[in-house]
């Protein structure tokens, strides 16, 4: 299976415009432009490409749900907030092929009709920001972006926006409003991005993947793309796997590619002298999945099948050293951290929960401590304007759920059994 | 006193606000421009920031405390931002932090006397598979570090400060 995501990952060459264009490069742009726009999205539909941020929509009917013809202009969005714990796939791109992304940008401007585009980049990525800049002013330079683009007359202007720190900027309209220089809290939808969204005017939103995907789709047809993967889960996906495994990093696999397979033929299995004990499958929001459960399909329907979720496709692998409390209590702080407050539930909820990690890790939880964390659980779950309710409260009560026994240990030897020390108060 | 920008920042400014076709939405990056040449927002630039973005400073005073990334307070000049979401821990951030507390001899948000480390811990920097990893101001982060390559790194980095100023993004 060839890369066509991450072909270039460690090689810093194809930054460069004349070795992007080539390989190839921005001849996607041009077979575009021979195209109906609405022929492009067509494309984009039929090839089966579902978003790559998580929450897994085509890709195609989200470009399609733009009307047409818009009072006010319509806009671009790129996510490229990438903080979802365990996930470094967009920052490959962004470092690595940031011509591609930007292809993928006028492409999908094209198709929607849009002349503005914005790379919302997460503030620490400051060093790929400066590399899309240095992208985006190429591409200015060669008449890919700018004015009367290759003389088929079609405006697009990008720039490259980053965030401050906070997570939460990566919700899709929490992300319009801190790109409209507010707190990033999410809005009431409806009304939809597609409709209402960045400057009230029509936007599109899409992640960097789903963006650096698009290229690939019109240069070898949607058909060649929906012939890729199972099912309903068409396309490569690229992986991003941490923990304790030997070979750590991104891997671009089809979508349906076993899990045991990812962490064994991938990334060269566990570590030395250890066995599996759990993964986290999705991001930090993906409920773990214990060892006997992770002979998976890697795709968006049979993890959610298994009651957990393909989200970023960042894979965290723990090996039986690991102290599943204490990763319950990492993952509970930092939902903590970061929960925007805007909803009673969350905000409320999250503190409760984090507070009843800590005292189980530092030795002092009570039995009941564990169908407490499962009841303010539930009663986030639905109650909160974004999926951030969802995103804490599914995987911290499936980490209770799944390791009881473990939970209860800690209870009764009244200490960590791994010996790890009481936790830091938060900050 | 009040702040201005300089001659090349007001520049930088008025190029950042020709991106956007409303003036609140060059806050953020305004803001980073403030701390890039202040060190840190004080609270003559939020009324300053406030005039030339046509909003109340209240308004940028709420943006500021949302993000993690602006300071109210000035920082070290190196600020030592240490992840310790679940990859970094499970390979050993605790350690690294611990070692940090002890040879800087400061808490988390405290600077050293010299004013040349902020050490802080902060949430997934989004480079897990080189856990664990450390960031230094706005820099390229620091990866897959061991007790020995953050000893290095710290030595490394009070030479590199010979007598400049403190103060940084």
């Amino acid at each position: 299976m060839e890369a066509t995501l991450i072909k270039h990952i460690g090689h810093t060459a194809f930054r460069d415009i004349d070795t992007f264009v080539q390989g190839g490069g921005y001849r996607a742009v041009e077979k575009a432009f021979g195209m109906r726009p609405e022929e492009v999205t067509e494309a984009v539909k039929s090839s089966g490409l579902r978003g790559r941020g998580g929450a897994g929509f085509s890709a195609g009917m989200k470009w399609s749900f733009v009307p047409k013809e818009s009072q006010l202009p319509k806009y671009l969005c790129c996510n490229a907030d990438e903080s979802e714990p365990g996930t470094f796939k967009d920052r490959q791109i962004v470092e690595y092929e940031p011509h591609l992304l930007v292809e993928g940008i006028i492409i999908c401007c094209y198709a929607v009709g849009i002349h503005s585009a914005y790379i919302y980049i997460r503030g620490e990525f400051a060093y790929g920001a400066e590399v899309l800049e240095n992208a985006i002013a190429q591409a200015y330079s060669r008449n890919y972006l700018g004015r009367d683009i290759l003389g088929k007359g079609f405006d697009l202007d990008v720039t490259v926006h980053r965030g401050a720190g906070a997570y939460i900027c990566g919700e899709e309209t929490a992300l319009l409003e801190s790109l409209e220089g507010k707190r990033g809290q999410p809005r009431l939808k409806p009304p939809f991005p597609a409709v209402v969204g960045l400057f009230n005017g029509p936007t599109v939103i899409n992640n960097v993947e789903t963006l650096a995907a698009i290229p690939s789709i019109i240069n070898n047809g949607a058909d060649w793309y929906a012939a890729i993967g199972p099912e309903r889960n068409r396309g490569t996906k690229l992986f991003s796997v941490s923990g304790h495994v030997v070979k750590p990093g991104v891997y671009e696999m089809p979508l349906g590619t076993n899990l045991l397979a990812l962490i064994n033929d991938c990334c060269g299995g566990i570590r030395p002298g250890r066995t599996l004990k759990a993964v986290i499958p999705g991001g930090a929001s993906a409920s773990v999945l214990r060892a006997e459960e992770c002979n998976i399909s890697l795709d968006f329907d049979s993890l959610a099948k298994a009651g957990s979720m393909l989200g970023s496709g960042g894979a965290i692998v723990m090996d039986d050293s690991t102290c599943m409390v204490k990763v319950a209590h990492t993952a509970s702080r930092f939902f903590y951290e970061e929960s925007c407050g805007k909803c009673t539930p969350c905000r409320e909820g999250i503190g409760w929960v984090e507070k009843l990690f800590r005292r189980l890790e530092s030795g002092g939880g009570r039995e009941t401590d564990l169908a407490l964390i499962s009841d303010i659980c539930d009663n986030v779950k639905g109650k909160t304007l974004c999926p951030f309710g969802e995103a804490f409260s599914a995987p911290l009560d499936t980490f209770v759920k799944k390791f009881r026994e473990e939970f209860l240990e800690h209870v009764r030897q009244k200490r960590c059994p791994f010996g790890n020390p009481p936790p830091d108060p938060v900050h | 006193m009040a702040f201005e920008f300089t001659a090349e920042n007001q520049t930088e400014f008025e190029r950042i606000l020709s991106r956007y076709p409303q003036k609140r939405a060059a806050l953020l990056p305004t803001l980073y421009l403030v701390q890039k040449q202040h060190g840190y927002v004080c609270k003559d630039a939020i009324g300053f920031i406030a005039e030339k973005l046509g909003i109340e400073p209240v308004q940028v005073y709420a943006v500021i405390t949302f993000y993690t990334m602006f300071n109210l307070k000035p920082v070290g000049r190196f600020h030592l931002q240490l992840c310790n979401n679940i990859s970094c821990m499970l390979l050993g951030s605790e350690k690294l932090l611990a070692h940090l507390r002890s040879r800087l001899g400061i808490g988390l948000k405290e600077t050293t006397p010299d004013g040349l480390f902020t050490l802080s811990t902060v949430e997934c920097l989004g480079s897990c598979g080189t856990a664990p990893v450390l960031q230094i101001n706005c820099d390229p982060y620091r990866e897959n570090l061991g007790i020995e390559e953050l000893d290095r790194l710290l030595d490394e980095l009070r030479a590199s400060a010979g007598d400049a100023p403190a103060a940084q993004e």
